[in-house]
């Protein structure tokens, strides 16, 4: 059964709310999903951009007080 | 009160001295015992293997005995941890002790995963190890010419180490009269060349006026040793003649062995640094699942925020400082100049322009180190 984990981000200038994304896709199985949570706005476009390119899927973002909600899934 | 430190490098070396000055009488009374439980007698100055690696540095200089630089109130034992009872306060060690503790710091830090990608560790050249740093260097020594691909796992110790080995290395080959015969290709993960926006926007066009060719969103996939050549997870390719690899790291086996966190990162509070879940237990350095870099000044900074807490607690029963996330990364620009990065949770880098006393002040850093382990720096 797919699971969803969620990966606190904010605050995190380097390694950054995409290279966290990039390491924790490698540790989940092919149908789970993954929220990533960044204060970094670059991180809405720069994910999708990322995930679009490698093949995984992307969900969507929302923004809530600062915090963009950032969902994908692992495709493959 | 029994303070239990596992782990010799800097977080944990210098939590313990910081510790210990600030509980000086109480050590002294003995009302409170600091015992620092490490798996060597000998401690290594990791910044210098990318020094070693070209030829700058020597390994004997990278290391000091242990207990020299620990204050001489702390109990020092060389006997690693096997066991973490976390439920009954309590460690046991390879040798078979057991050691009981009031407070515990887990400060055991990560080691490199090449294994991560299929062909990585049979065909490329690393230096985050003394062994693989001299082998590095000799191979780069008997390279006459070719393609250079530096490619990087995440996540991975030092975010500055591929941009300082791939400017070390258009240095080393100028000076030995070859840079007209070899390739520099750095890869980076995301889709600039270094994780932090100002740092990116500094080194690309650096990269540009040095020749260094790049490729972005490059995540390493495989290695075939036989072809020469990379595959990318985003479905690229490039060949090699050299490859140097900055891996993948992981936690300790000890910390995935008790199963403290995944991939031996244990979940830690930014803030306390207290274990998730334990309030008598602090985590520092790259033992943390913190998103912030795992590098020396972040164990250093770590270790004096969890280091005043401990006094504060033995003394008053309360914490008294928050983690803000500090970080501190020389960049060495070269083989001449260097700059540097500071930031936290909330205050993004601004890195300067490089320039040759940043480069030297780096250089006498190297040496200042072991001021800075003692925790007096």
């Amino acid at each position: 059964m797919a699971e969803k984990k969620l990966i606190d981000a904010r605050g995190s200038f380097c390694p950054g709310p995409l290279m966290e994304l990039i390491a924790a896709m490698k540790m989940v199985a092919v149908g789970d999903e993954i929220e990533i949570l960044s204060t970094d706005k670059g991180s809405a476009a720069e994910i999708p951009q990322w995930i679009n390119k490698v093949g995984h899927e992307y969900i969507g973002s929302h923004e809530e007080a600062g915090v963009w909600h950032v969902n994908v899934k692992r495709s493959k | 009160m029994k303070i239990l430190v596992v782990g010799g490098g800097m977080g944990g070396t210098i939590l313990a001295n910081n510790v210990a000055r600030n509980l000086k009488d109480e050590l002294k009374s003995g009302k409170v015992q600091l015992t620092v439980l490490s798996a060597s007698d000998k401690h290594m100055y990791q910044p210098g293997l990318l020094y070693v690696a070209v030829g700058r540095m020597t390994p004997d200089e990278l290391y000091r005995d242990q207990a020299s630089l620990l204050e001489p109130s702390i109990q020092f034992q060389v006997d690693p941890v096997d066991q973490f009872m976390l439920d009954n306060n309590q460690v046991k060690t390879k040798s078979g002790k057991i050691h009981s503790y009031d407070i515990l710091v887990i400060a055991t830090g990560s080691r490199m995963w090449p294994d991560s990608i299929p062909g990585l560790k049979e065909n490329a050249e690393f230096f985050y190890t003394e062994q693989t740093a001299v082998k590095m260097f000799k191979r780069l020594r008997e390279f006459e010419g070719g393609k250079v691909v530096i490619a990087m796992g995440v996540p991975h110790k030092c975010p500055m180490a591929p941009l300082e080995i791939v400017f070390m290395l258009d240095d080393y080959f100028k000076e030995r009269g070859i840079r007209d015969k070899v390739q520099l290709h750095y890869t980076y993960p995301i889709g600039r060349v270094h994780t932090l926006e100002n740092v990116a926007k500094w080194a690309q066009p650096e990269m540009d006026k040095r020749g260094i060719t790049y490729e972005t969103l490059f995540n390493l996939k495989s290695v075939d040793g036989e072809k020469r050549l990379l595959a990318s997870e985003e479905g690229t390719e490039t060949n090699y003649d050299m490859l140097i690899s900055i891996p993948a790291h992981k936690g300790m086996e000890v910390i995935e062995n008790n199963k403290l966190g995944q991939n031996g990162w244990i979940p830690t509070d930014r803030y306390s640094l207290a274990m998730e879940g334990r309030s008598n237990v602090f985590i520092l350095g790259d033992t943390t699942n913190i998103p912030i870099s795992k590098a020396g000044s972040t164990a250093h900074f770590e270790a004096e925020t969890v280091g005043a807490n401990i006094a504060a607690l033995v003394r008053f029963g309360a914490p008294v400082r928050k983690y803000d996330g500090k970080v501190f990364c020389f960049i060495q620009a070269g083989s001449e100049k260097a700059t540097y990065a500071m930031f936290n949770y909330t205050l993004p880098p601004d890195p300067k322009a490089p320039t040759r006393a940043i480069h030297w002040f780096k250089l006498a850093y190297n040496k200042l180190y072991w001021i800075s382990a003692r925790g007096l720096l």
